[in-house]
């Protein structure tokens, strides 16, 4: 199939970006998003152009990296998939196909559609981690877990970072990742602990990193790769609500 | 109030706090829908509601007692609502520079693009509502303590009917998408009632509307003269 590319080309952080348009032709509709990209790339190198820069590791849907807009949705047309699973024919022959980096102040551009998701990470730091002591692994079912909340836990723990909720959301808010990590801790008897702080932290961190606040839209539940549901962020919202509750308390006396 | 300031300081806590606000004036509006509906018995039956607001509480407390902490209370909601309605729209507004050449839309609703610029034109609703009914500054005959009279002069101008009927659509869309995000802000998504929020806003929002619209309708009609 032939198609016709609007990629964002931008040489670095600090310069100025543009839209270039390449025509692909011949693509197997048997292609990956990605392996198209490759093509063009390897079509760019030898007509010595600059190859596209964007980010890819696994390449099925697990490591999170390849995000991108494409024609407008984040990770394209297909729901629950990554870039690296959608494969060209989800397109038809002929299609203009936009592709753009993440859009998010907290998300700069690098280069092309490479952007620093390092925002991610530092919100993750705030809170997203439990404090156990290390040493040989406990039993199996030592600890025993209703069913239900591990497999809810499970549902938040599909995260694969990717900031795909970030770039659909009209806020640029970063709920729907927070959240997910927030409900697969806060799920589990082994982050009870730190239930409470690490609400708190992890929302005072995202909104210091520049990401917007959630109007409750849901574009990053269509948007998601994993299909996280935003069931996630009315739990976070409860436990923030039951937090600040606890934190003044705390305060207070 | 150390606990609201520790709300106020974090973004989801000023959702929190404009799901309260937003919630005190979906109690309000029900209430006043309820009250205007009397003017389909009669200008004796409104007119003894409004003046009953009036002296509602005395005379533990003074007259118009009631109804002043009443305003007070409920004006302060509107400023807070609106304030964090402002701050979070900012926030989000630099959240994203620039935006996207092309962009799809993967909001579940149409209504939750709406909030802003609705919320806008209600603040305005909301000033020319009072000027108009309550001071009478913008009515073409008001007559102080007359309220049936003041309802169907003022209702009577087709321009200003489909003004309030305007108004109303706008209010009816904010609560299709706010009742459904109160719920989530608030955290209230039990399993067993999670589904049942959505057809609850439909049905509110539906509800605000019929419910206000039917006296501009009443009156140009001459149901309610
Ligand atoms: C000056 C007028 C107003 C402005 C500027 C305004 C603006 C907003 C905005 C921007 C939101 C957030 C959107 C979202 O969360 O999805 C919101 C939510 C809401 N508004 Fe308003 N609004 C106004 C008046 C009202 C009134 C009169 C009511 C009551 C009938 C109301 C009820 C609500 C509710 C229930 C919410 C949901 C809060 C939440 O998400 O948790 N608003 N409003
Ligand atoms: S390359 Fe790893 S998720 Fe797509």
């Amino acid at each position: 199939m032939n198609l016709t590319l609007h990629v964002w080309r931008q040489d670095g952080p600090d310069r100025a970006g543009r839209f270039e348009t390449y025509h692909a032709k011949d693509i197997s509709e048997h292609a990956s998003f990605l392996e198209l990209l490759d093509l063009v790339n390897e079509d760019l190198t030898r007509s010595g152009g600059e190859p596209i820069a964007f980010e890819h590791d696994c390449r099925e849907g697990i490591c999170g990296s390849c995000g991108m807009m494409i024609n407008g949705v984040p990770h394209g047309p297909r729901s629950m998939v990554a870039t690296c699973q959608l494969h060209m024919r989800s397109f038809r022959d002929g299609d203009d196909i936009w592709i753009e980096p993440w859009r998010a102040t907290a998300f700069p551009v690098i280069r092309d559609l490479v952007v620093d998701r390092s925002a991610l990470d530092r919100l993750i730091q705030a809170g997203g981690f439990i404090s156990v002591r290390t040493g040989s692994a406990p039993d199996a079912n030592a600890i025993p877990i209703p069913k239900d909340d591990a497999d809810q836990a499970m549902d938040g723990a599909q995260c694969i970072g990717c900031g795909a909720c970030v770039a659909a959301c009209p806020n640029a808010s970063a709920m729907l990742f927070m959240s997910a990590k927030v409900g697969h801790l806060g799920l589990l008897p082994q982050g009870q602990p730190e239930r409470y702080t690490r609400v708190l932290d992890m929302v005072a961190r995202h909104d210091a990193e520049g990401f917007g606040t959630c109007t409750n839209h849901g574009a990053c539940q269509e948007a998601c790769p994993k299909g996280i549901s935003v069931d996630f962020i009315a739990r976070l919202n409860r436990d923030v609500l039951a937090g600040s509750w606890k934190a003044a308390t705390v305060e207070a006396s | 109030m150390r606990r609201v300031v520790t709300l106020y300081r974090s973004s989801v806590g000023k959702k929190i706090l404009m799901a309260v606000t937003g919630f005190m004036w979906l109690g309000f509006l029900l209430g006043h829908m309820v009250g205007n509906l009397k003017a389909f018995q009669g200008a004796p039956m409104f007119d003894e509601y409004a003046h009953h607001l009036r002296v509602l509480g005395e005379p533990i407390l003074p007259r118009t007692g009631f109804l002043w902490a009443f305003r007070a209370v409920m004006s302060t909601a509107f400023v807070a609502h609106l304030l964090l309605a402002w701050q979070t729209s900012r926030q989000s507004r630099a959240a994203r520079q620039s935006g996207y050449r092309k962009r799809e839309d993967l909001n579940f609703t149409f209504a939750s693009r709406w909030m802003r610029w609705g919320g806008v034109f209600i603040l305005i609703f909301v000033v020319f509502h009072v000027l108009h009914m309550t001071t009478g500054q913008l009515h073409p005959d008001f007559v102080e303590g007359g309220a049936y009279h003041n309802l169907v002069t003022g209702l009577g101008s087709p321009v200003v009917a489909a003004l309030y009927a305007l108004a109303m659509l706008v209010v009816a869309l904010h609560l299709h998408h706010g009742v459904w995000s109160m719920f989530q802000t608030l955290g209230a998504n039990h399993p067993k009632y999670a589904t049942l929020r959505r057809p609850l806003s439909t049905i509110v929002a539906i509800a605000i509307f019929l419910g206000f619209v039917s006296i501009p309708v009443a009156v140009l009609a001459g149901v309610v003269s």
